[in-house]
C-alpha cells in the first residue's frame, strides 16, 4: 500500500509540473461574447433585492437581441450569495478563477462587497457599479478597481441636514434607523451635516432590527421626546409602519424619509396617502409608481421592456428600474471600450463617463466618473409628497465632497 | 405615565402576534411531541394562498375560512406523506426533514410570488381607537380577539371531544393508545392539520402588520419560541400569555433601560428564554414532566 | 464491526487523495476544499456533543463566530500572527463552551435545543453592539497569509494544507478521546444518564466538559474560516449557519467521526449543485435533497455505510444454509 501511495504522489507531481492553467490575455472575451459576473442575494434575508440581479440579466437579453455590443453578446453570469460574506467570496472567486469573467458588475450588499473588495483589487478585476449606498466605494487611491453607483447614504443624510439647518433652525430632531451599516451610514451623514449643532438638535435616536415585527414602540418614544423633525431611515416594510403609526398617534413632525423607501406603491399607499402628505425625500431616479411620469418616454420604454423581457418582475418595484439603469450604464461602458475589452480598458472606460444621461434618472442628472472620482451618480433633488405625487423642488444638489 | 401605558399597549399588540404563533408551535408539540421548524413557513404559505384568493376577488372571510380548510388538509397530508416514512427514525432525522420542508416552502413562495413585500388586508378597521392620550390599534385588538377565540376553541376541542381525547392519548402514550384502538398515525396527522390551521390564522393576523413576504415569519418565530418557552410548551394558554408578556417586557426594557435600548431587544428576548429555561424549564404555566426511571 | 485495519486503509487512501489534490485542482477548488475541511472540524465538534453525548445544540454557529472573531480581533487590534490566534481561539471557546454547559445541565432535548437556538440568534446582535472591538456591522477585513518558511506554495495551497493538517489532528484527537474511557462515559451519559451516574460517572462534569471540547473544535474551525475568507462580519454567522451545522452532522452520520467529512462535503457542495439544477428555486431542490437523503439514509451517510458494511460482513461470515446468526 505504501508503494502505491508513493507512485500516486509521483504521478501527481509529474502532472502538476507539466500542466497548469493559463489565463487568457483578455479574460472573459471572445470574438462573439463578453462574460460579465454578478452575485446577488437570491435567497436569505435580503432576497427581496434579488430582483435586481434578474433585471440586469433581462436588460442584457434586450441588448443581445438588438445585436449586442460591438458585435459581441453579453454572457451574464449571476450566482446566489444569500447575503453571506463567505458565500460571496466563494462565488466571486468562482466567477474570477473558473468562469474568468471580464468584469464584476452590480454585486450587491455592503458586507458582501467588503468581503471581496481586497481580493478583486488584488486580482485586478473591474468591480463596477456595486449595488450598495455605502460611502466607502469611492476610494480610487486604495481600491482603483472598485466603483460605486448610487448617491451614497451619507451624502443624502447631509442633504437633509443642510435643508433642516436652513428651514428648521430650532428643530428638535428624532432619528429612527436600522441597526446596521445602511442605517448607520445615513445617521452619520445627518450628524456630519449638522456638525456642532448635532448635539443640541438631536433629541432622540431609536434603532430597530430587521427581525423586529414592528417599530411601534420606537415611534411612541420618538413622539414623546418632543421631536419636531423626524429622520426616518427604514426599509419599506418599516417605513410603512412608521408613517402609519406616527399618523395614528397624532404625531406630525417634519418628516424626512430616506430614498430607499420612497416608493409610492410599496410604501406611501399602504401607509396611507393622506398620512404621507408632507413627507420629504431626496430622489435621483424617477419613481416608477409616481403618476407624474405616466407619459414620460423613458418610463414607457421601461414598461415595454419589463413586459417583453422581465414579465415576472413587478411593475411597482423600484428595484427593477434601478437594475435597468445600472445595466444601461454597464452597456455604455462596454460600448466605449470598442474592440479593446481587456480588464484594464474596461476599468479605464468605466472611469471615463462624461455627462451621460439615462432615461430613468431625474431630468438633469448626469453621470460623471474620472480616475479620481469613482462615484457615478452624485446629484439628488429634494421632493415633497403632496398626497398624489412627489413634487420636485429646489435645484439639483451636488454631493458635498469630503 | 402616558408613555408607560402606550408602551404597554403597544407591547400587548406585538405580544398578541407572538402569542398566536406560539400557540401554533405549542399545538404541534402537544399533538406530536415534535417541534416543527417548518411551522412558520407553513403559516406563511397559507397566508399566500389566502392572498391569492383575496386577489382573485373572493371576499375576506370566505377566503379566510377557505384557507383554514386548505391549511388543515395540507398539514394532514404533509404529515402522512412527508413525516410518516421517517416516523420511527431518530428525532434529529425528523428535524432535518422539517428543515427540508422549511426550505422548500420558503423557496417555492419566493419563486411563485416573488420576494417583494405585499400588503395584506385586515378585516378590522384601520382607524385607531383613542382613549385619552392612548391609541389602540383596532387590528391589534381584533387579532388578539381572534387568537383568544382559537384558543378557546382548542380548549373545548381537546377537553370535551372524543377526537381531542384520542389525540392527547396518542401523543402521550402511543403504545397504550393503539391497544385501545386509536389509530395513532392518523392522530398525528390530525395534529399536524390542526397546527397548520392555527398557524394559518396566526399568519393572516400577522401579515397586515408585518407585510406578506416569504421571510415574514423568520423574525416572529424567535419571539414565538421565547413566548412558548416562557408560558410552557405544554400549555396553549400559557403560550399566548407568554407572548403578551414577552411583547410588553421587550417594549419596556427597550424604552426604560437605556444601555440596552433598542439595539439589544432580540438579546433581551433570548436572555428571557435562557433565564426561564434555567430557573423553570417547564415555563410559567407548563406541567413539569416527570420521567419514571 | 468492521475491523480496525479497514478503517485505517480507507483513511490512508483518503489522506493520500487529499494530499494529491493541490497538484490537480485550481486555487478556487482548493479554497472550496479548505472550507470543507473547516466545516468538517466544526461538524466534528458538534457531533461530539450531539451525536456522542446526546446534547442537542442548535447554537454552534455561536462558537464558530467566537472563534472567528477571536482570531480577527487579535490580528486586527494587536497584530498577533495568525498562527497563534488559532489555539487561543480554541481555548477561548473551550472556556465559553464549558461555561455555557453549566446552566445547560438542567436542560434536555427540546429545551436545550431552544436555549442553544437562542444563543445562536443573540450572537450577531451582540457582535454588532460591541462595535469598537468587532467593527460592528462593517466587520473586520484581514489579509490572507502567505506560506511560511519560504515554502513554494501559494496562499491557497498553504491554507489548504493547514486546514487539512489541523483536520487530521482533530480527527486523531477525537478518535482517541471517544475510544477510551472518556468516550464510553460520554456515550453512556447519552444512552442512560441515570445508569451512568450510578456507575460512578460524574455526569455534570462530563457534560460540561463535552460542551467545552465540542465548542473548542468548532471555535478552531471558526478561526480558520476567518483566516481563509479573510473577513468576518455578523452576517456571516446568522442562525442559518447553526442550522446548517446540524444538517451536516445528521446527514453525515451522528456518533461518527468519519461522518464529519461526508456532512461537510454535503453542506459545501450540494447548495451549489442545487443552484446548477434550478436557477429559479435552488433551495427547494436543496430541501428535496435533504428529505431524500433522510429517507434513504436515516442514520446519515456514515451510518448507512456502517450498516451496509456490517451486513456484508455478516453475509460473508454466515456458513451456507443457516439463516439465523449465532447468538452474540
Amino acid at each position: 500500500m505504501r508503494k502505491g501511495l508513493l507512485l500516486a504522489l509521483l504521478a501527481a507531481f509529474g502532472l502538476a509540473v507539466t500542466s497548469g492553467p493559463t489565463v487568457a490575455q483578455t479574460p472573459g472575451v471572445t470574438a462573439t461574447e463578453i462574460k460579465i459576473g454578478n452575485t446577488n442575494p437570491y435567497s436569505g434575508p435580503a432576497s427581496a433585492y434579488g430582483t435586481i440581479g434578474k433585471s440586469l440579466g433581462a436588460y442584457f437579453k434586450k441588448v443581445n437581441d438588438e445585436g449586442g455590443v460591438n458585435g459581441r453578446k453579453i454572457n451574464y453570469i449571476s450566482y446566489d450569495d444569500s447575503y453571506s460574506p463567505p458565500k460571496a467570496v466563494e462565488m466571486v472567486r468562482k466567477l474570477v478563477e473558473q468562469d474568468e469573467v471580464a468584469a464584476l458588475f452590480q454585486t450587491l450588499g455592503t458586507p458582501t462587497n467588503t468581503a471581496i473588495q481586497k481580493y478583486v483589487n488584488q486580482q485586478k478585476v473591474p468591480h463596477l457599479f456595486v449595488a450598495t449606498g455605502a460611502t466607502k466605494w469611492n476610494d480610487p487611491k486604495n481600491f482603483p478597481w472598485t466603483m460605486g453607483w448610487q448617491p451614497n447614504y451619507q451624502t443624502e443624510g447631509r442633504v437633509y441636514a443642510a435643508y433642516i439647518m436652513k428651514n428648521f433652525p430650532d428643530a428638535k430632531i428624532g432619528i429612527l434607523y436600522q441597526n446596521d451599516d445602511y442605517g448607520k451610514d445615513y445617521r452619520k451623514g445627518m450628524h456630519d451635516g449638522l456638525g456642532e449643532a448635532a448635539k443640541k438638535m438631536i433629541v432622540m435616536e431609536q434603532t430597530y432590527e430587521v427581525t423586529d415585527p414592528t417599530i411601534d414602540s420606537q415611534i411612541v418614544n420618538l413622539k414623546n421626546s418632543g421631536a419636531t423633525v423626524f429622520f426616518n431611515v427604514t426599509i419599506p416594510k418599516f417605513a410603512v409602519q412608521a408613517i402609519k403609526k406616527a399618523h395614528d398617534i397624532g404625531w406630525k413632525p417634519a418628516h424626512f424619509l430616506n430614498n430607499v423607501s420612497s416608493s409610492l406603491a410599496t410604501v406611501l399607499k399602504p401607509a396611507g396617502l393622506e398620512a404621507s402628505k408632507g413627507l420629504i425625500t431626496a430622489l435621483y431616479m424617477k419613481e416608477i409608481t409616481d403618476p407624474q411620469w405616466k407619459n414620460d418616454k423613458g418610463f414607457q420604454d421601461w414598461v415595454a421592456w419589463m413586459k417583453k423581457y422581465y414579465p415576472e418582475g413587478a411593475l411597482d418595484d423600484q428595484s427593477n428600474a434601478f437594475g435597468y439603469t445600472a445595466a444601461q450604464a454597464m452597456t455604455q461602458v462596454l460600448k466605449q471600450c470598442g474592440n479593446d475589452l481587456s480588464r484594464e480598458n474596461i476599468m479605464k472606460q468605466a472611469a471615463n463617463l462624461k455627462n451621460v444621461e439615462f432615461p430613468l434618472l431625474l431630468p438633469g442628472i448626469k453621470v460623471n466618473t474620472s480616475p479620481t472620482d469613482h462615484a457615478p451618480i452624485e446629484q439628488e433633488q429634494l421632493a415633497k409628497f403632496d398626497g398624489e405625487r412627489w413634487v420636485l423642488f429646489g435645484e439639483l444638489l451636488e454631493a458635498v465632497k469630503k | 405615565m402616558d408613555t408607560l401605558i402606550q408602551q404597554i399597549v403597544s407591547g400587548l399588540a406585538t405580544g398578541g402576534i407572538y402569542g398566536s404563533v406560539a400557540l401554533a408551535l405549542v399545538m404541534i408539540y402537544q399533538a406530536t411531541e415534535v417541534v416543527n421548524y417548518a411551522q412558520g413557513e407553513m403559516a406563511m404559505f397559507s397566508t399566500y394562498l389566502a392572498w391569492t384568493l383575496i386577489n382573485a376577488g373572493v371576499p375576506y372571510w370566505l377566503a379566510f375560512f377557505a384557507t383554514l380548510a386548505i391549511a388543515f388538509v395540507g398539514g394532514l397530508l404533509l404529515e402522512r406523506i412527508l413525516i410518516r416514512p421517517v416516523e420511527n427514525a431518530p428525532v434529529l432525522t425528523i428535524v432535518i426533514v422539517c428543515i427540508g420542508l422549511l426550505v422548500i416552502l420558503n423557496s417555492m413562495a419566493g419563486w411563485i410570488y416573488s420576494y417583494i413585500q405585499k400588503p395584506f388586508p385586515s378585516p378590522f378597521p384601520s382607524k385607531p381607537i383613542q382613549l385619552g392620550n392612548i391609541y389602540f390599534g383596532a387590528h391589534d385588538i381584533g387579532a388578539l380577539g381572534v387568537t383568544l377565540v382559537v384558543l378557546a376553541g382548542l380548549y373545548v376541542f381537546f377537553r370535551f371531544t372524543t377526537l381531542g381525547l384520542a389525540m392527547r392519548a396518542a401523543a402521550q402514550n402511543p403504545v397504550s393508545s393503539r391497544l385501545c384502538g386509536i389509530r395513532v398515525g392518523w392522530m398525528l396527522a390530525v395534529g399536524w392539520g390542526l397546527a397548520a390551521l392555527v398557524g394559518a390564522v396566526a399568519g393572516m393576523m400577522v401579515a397586515p402588520i408585518v407585510f406578506l413576504d416569504p421571510n415574514m415569519m423568520a423574525g416572529i418565530l424567535i419571539y414565538a419560541f421565547a413566548s412558548a418557552t416562557l408560558g410552557g410548551f405544554t400549555s396553549p394558554g400559557g403560550a399566548v400569555l407568554g407572548g403578551l408578556i414577552v411583547g410588553v417586557i421587550e417594549n419596556l426594557v427597550g424604552t426604560y433601560v437605556s444601555f440596552i435600548g433598542t439595539e439589544l431587544k432580540l438579546t433581551v428576548a433570548l436572555a428571557l428564554i435562557l433565564i426561564v429555561l434555567v430557573v423553570r424549564p417547564s415555563g410559567l404555566f407548563g406541567r413539569v414532566a416527570v420521567h419514571r426511571v | 464491526m468492521p475491523p480496525r485495519s479497514w478503517t485505517f486503509t480507507v483513511a490512508g487512501i483518503g489522506l493520500a487523495v487529499a494530499l494529491a489534490l493541490p497538484f490537480f485542482l485550481s486555487n478556487f477548488r482548493l479554497f472550496q476544499f479548505s472550507q470543507v475541511y473547516i466545516y468538517a472540524m466544526a461538524l466534528l465538534g458538534l457531533n461530539i456533543l450531539t451525536g456522542y453525548n446526546g446534547q442537542i445544540s442548535l447554537g454552534h454557529g455561536a462558537f464558530y463566530a467566537v472563534g472567528a472573531y477571536t482570531t480577527a480581533i487579535m490580528i486586527d487590534q494587536w497584530n498577533v500572527p495568525y498562527g497563534w490566534t488559532i489555539p487561543v481561539a480554541g481555548l477561548v471557546c473551550l472556556v465559553v463552551g464549558f461555561l455555557f454547559g453549566i446552566p445547560a445541565l438542567r436542560l434536555e432535548g427540546l429545551y436545550l435545543a431552544l436555549a442553544t437556538f437562542a444563543l445562536a440568534l443573540a450572537v450577531p446582535q451582540i457582535l454588532k453592539y460591541f462595535e469598537h472591538w468587532t467593527g460592528g456591522s462593517q466587520g473586520i477585513v484581514l489579509s490572507k497569509p502567505k506560506a511560511p518558511w519560504g515554502l513554494k506554495l501559494n496562499p491557497d495551497q498553504w491554507l489548504y494544507f493547514l486546514c487539512l493538517g489541523l483536520l487530521v489532528l482533530s480527527f486523531i484527537l477525537a478518535s482517541n478521546l471517544l475510544r477510551g474511557r472518556t468516550g464510553r462515559a460520554i456515550v453512556a451519559i447519552r444512552d442512560n444518564p441515570i445508569a451512568a451516574q450510578s456507575m460512578g460517572v460524574n455526569t455534570a462534569l462530563y457534560k460540561s466538559l463535552t460542551f467545552g471540547v465540542s465548542a473548542a473544535y468548532t471555535g478552531v474551525a471558526g478561526a480558520l474560516s476567518a483566516v481563509t475568507v479573510a473577513y468576518v462580519a455578523p452576517d456571516s454567522f446568522d442562525v442559518f449557519r447553526s442550522i446548517t451545522f446540524l444538517v451536516g452532522i445528521v446527514i453525515g452520520g451522528l456518533a461518527s467521526v468519519s461522518g464529519a467529512i461526508f456532512g461537510a462535503l454535503f453542506i459545501q457542495f450540494v447548495p451549489n449543485w442545487a443552484m446548477d439544477i434550478s436557477k429559479a428555486a435552488p433551495w427547494a431542490i436543496y430541501g428535496v435533497f435533504l428529505i431524500g437523503f433522510m429517507y434513504a439514509m436515516p442514520r446519515g451517510i456514515a451510518g448507512s455505510i456502517r450498516l451496509a458494511t456490517v451486513r456484508w460482513l455478516r453475509r460473508r461470515a454466515e456458513p451456507r444454509g443457516s439463516s439465523e446468526g449465532s447468538p452474540r
